[in-house]
């Protein structure tokens, strides 16, 4: 059997092929990382109109209390992950982490209030820990459902309008807002969210109507399919963490310049402080600090600065102070982008700092996250 | 004449001096460039060293020697607009000229009918 023939395939797998998709593996998937267009046209087309991704590999996890109550799925989730998950209005979703007992990272999920229960996505490659780490810790109270749907993003500022052909009501939706809809007579979940910086959707649909309701809506003249290749460079411009590469088990939440997921509730003197894994360190980080943080980081020349490209305080590569995690061209910066950790005594904007690439110490400034501004609508 | 290696560069030999660059279906595979970095005139290689880089949005790439040599000229145009090569792989986007240490050497390139072969 070769390597291909192991991969696992989205619902959305023949669309791809039959739209000239370049499949390469990811996270056990084959999956479209650019399609003829190429990256660069993709990425601009999302941030101009609307691009449509397959992110169905990622994992959709329901959440449900056995007593019917979302207050104690909420509790239950809560000792996994440092957020404010009781205060979580119905119909509402928020950015999470698990972490583990040192106070680093596991995944990072989106977690909406749905009804009576929680519904979760969290990164494919993860997919299979995070539910056993779910079963381990929190079956005795919650049934963990593992959804066979598939989940696609129409991301961009026409996507509000493009959606709106198809269900009224989107746009009455704010950012991060999650409501049943039928789109084409389908049964879908919508969230106003996304990874890409712009204002947008991600929809979760029965597998086997994935392909009629991803077609109809790649129908429209706005609408253009964007593989992985473009997912990563519009991340990356608007300032979003990559698991595995700008955050994993070696980085904790305050490091990776994560506070703002973390709601008051759950620190030091909130209603429910602390209660979840690694909070002694996490806890006193928020208060203190911690050593290092995750920068944005813009190269001074043209030349990209890539993950794990090493960097320095001085110019002749002598004191070794951190890393890039994640870096490339960003085409709506138009320019080098990249982010990384550095120590705090160098991670004011404005700092410089040196990255080894090919033997040479570029020259790079520690930047404002995001690169570009997100048109989120709040 | 018109040479070619299985790295995806192309030679055109003019007596002992060979203009090189990257091939149409390497500038397919690599996708939009951002950013090349060329040899200095004067530099000496040998085959198969790193002579120039190309970046995409994605990935960077080393764009190897293709035989031994000394660089005599750049194509500073593709520095400037790296665009060049995706628009015109085989002409305007050409890398560098290399002054062939033996001449002889090109023989074991590849012609036009045996690449197509390759990347069929």
């Amino acid at each position: 059997m070769d390597d291909t023939a192991a991969l696992k395939r989205t619902p959305l797998h023949a669309l791809h092929l039959q739209l000239g998709a370049r499949m390469v593996p990811f996270a056990g998937y084959d999956m479209p990382v650019q399609y003829p267009a190429g990256v660069m046209k993709e990425h601009l087309h999302t941030r101009a109109e609307a691009g449509l991704f397959d992110v169905s590999h990622m994992g959709q996890v329901i959440v449900k209390a056995k007593s019917g109550s979302y207050e104690d799925a909420a509790l239950a989730l809560e000792s996994l992950v440092p957020v404010d998950i009781l205060g979580l209005g119905e119909g509402r979703q928020r950015y999470g982490f698990f972490t583990d007992d040192t106070g680093c990272i596991l995944d990072d999920l989106m977690i909406a209030h749905v009804d009576d229960h929680l519904f979760v996505v969290v990164n494919a490659a993860c997919k299979e820990a995070d539910i056993a780490h779910l079963q381990a810790h929190i079956s005795d109270q919650c049934d963990i459902t593992v959804l066979d749907r598939a989940l696609i993003a129409l991301q961009g500022p026409r996507a509000v309008a493009v959606l709106a052909e198809l269900w009224a009501d989107v746009a009455a939706m704010k950012f991060m807002d999650v409501r049943h809809c039928r789109l084409h007579d389908v049964s879908c979940l919508v969230s106003r969210s996304g990874y890409s910086g712009e204002d947008g959707f991600e929809i979760s649909i029965p597998s086997d109507k994935a392909e009629d309701v991803t077609k109809r809506l790649l129908e429209h003249p706005d609408v253009q399919a964007i593989g992985l290749g473009a997912r990563d460079s519009l991340r990356l411009e608007a300032g979003l963490c990559l698991y595995g590469n700008d955050i994993d088990t070696t980085t904790s939440p305050v490091e990776a310049a994560l506070e703002w997921a973390m709601q008051k509730a759950r620190r030091g003197s909130g209603a429910r402080a602390g209660g979840f894994p690694g909070s002694g360190r996490i806890l006193s980080e928020l208060e203190n600090g911690a050593a290092r943080r995750r920068v944005g980081l813009k190269p001074e020349g043209k030349a990209p600065v890539r993950g794990h490209a090493k960097l320095y305080a001085d110019t002749e590569g002598k004191v070794e102070i951190g890393e890039v995690t994640s870096g490339g061209f960003g085409p709506s910066a138009e320019g080098p982008i990249a982010m990384g950790y550095v120590p705090v005594s160098h991670a004011a904007v404005g700092t410089l700092v040196y990255a080894e690439v090919r033997g040479k110490y570029l020259p790079v400034t520690v930047s404002a996250l995001p690169f570009v501004t997100p048109t989120y609508k709040r | 004449m018109l040479k070619f290696t299985a790295e995806h560069e192309w030679l055109q030999l003019d007596g002992d001096v060979a203009t090189v660059g990257i091939t149409t279906f390497a500038v397919e595979q690599l996708g939009d460039l951002v950013f090349v970095e060329l040899p200095e005139v004067g530099a000496s290689f040998s085959k198969n060293d790193d002579a120039a880089t190309v970046e995409s949005v994605k990935a960077a790439s080393e764009v190897y020697c293709p035989l031994d040599g000394e660089i005599t000229a750049v194509n500073e145009a593709i520095v400037a607009d790296p665009s060049l090569v995706n628009s015109d792989p085989q002409g305007a986007g050409w890398f560098f000229k290399l002054k062939l240490k033996n001449l002889a050497d090109a023989d074991g390139l590849l012609d036009e009918a045996a690449y197509k072969e390759l990347t069929a």
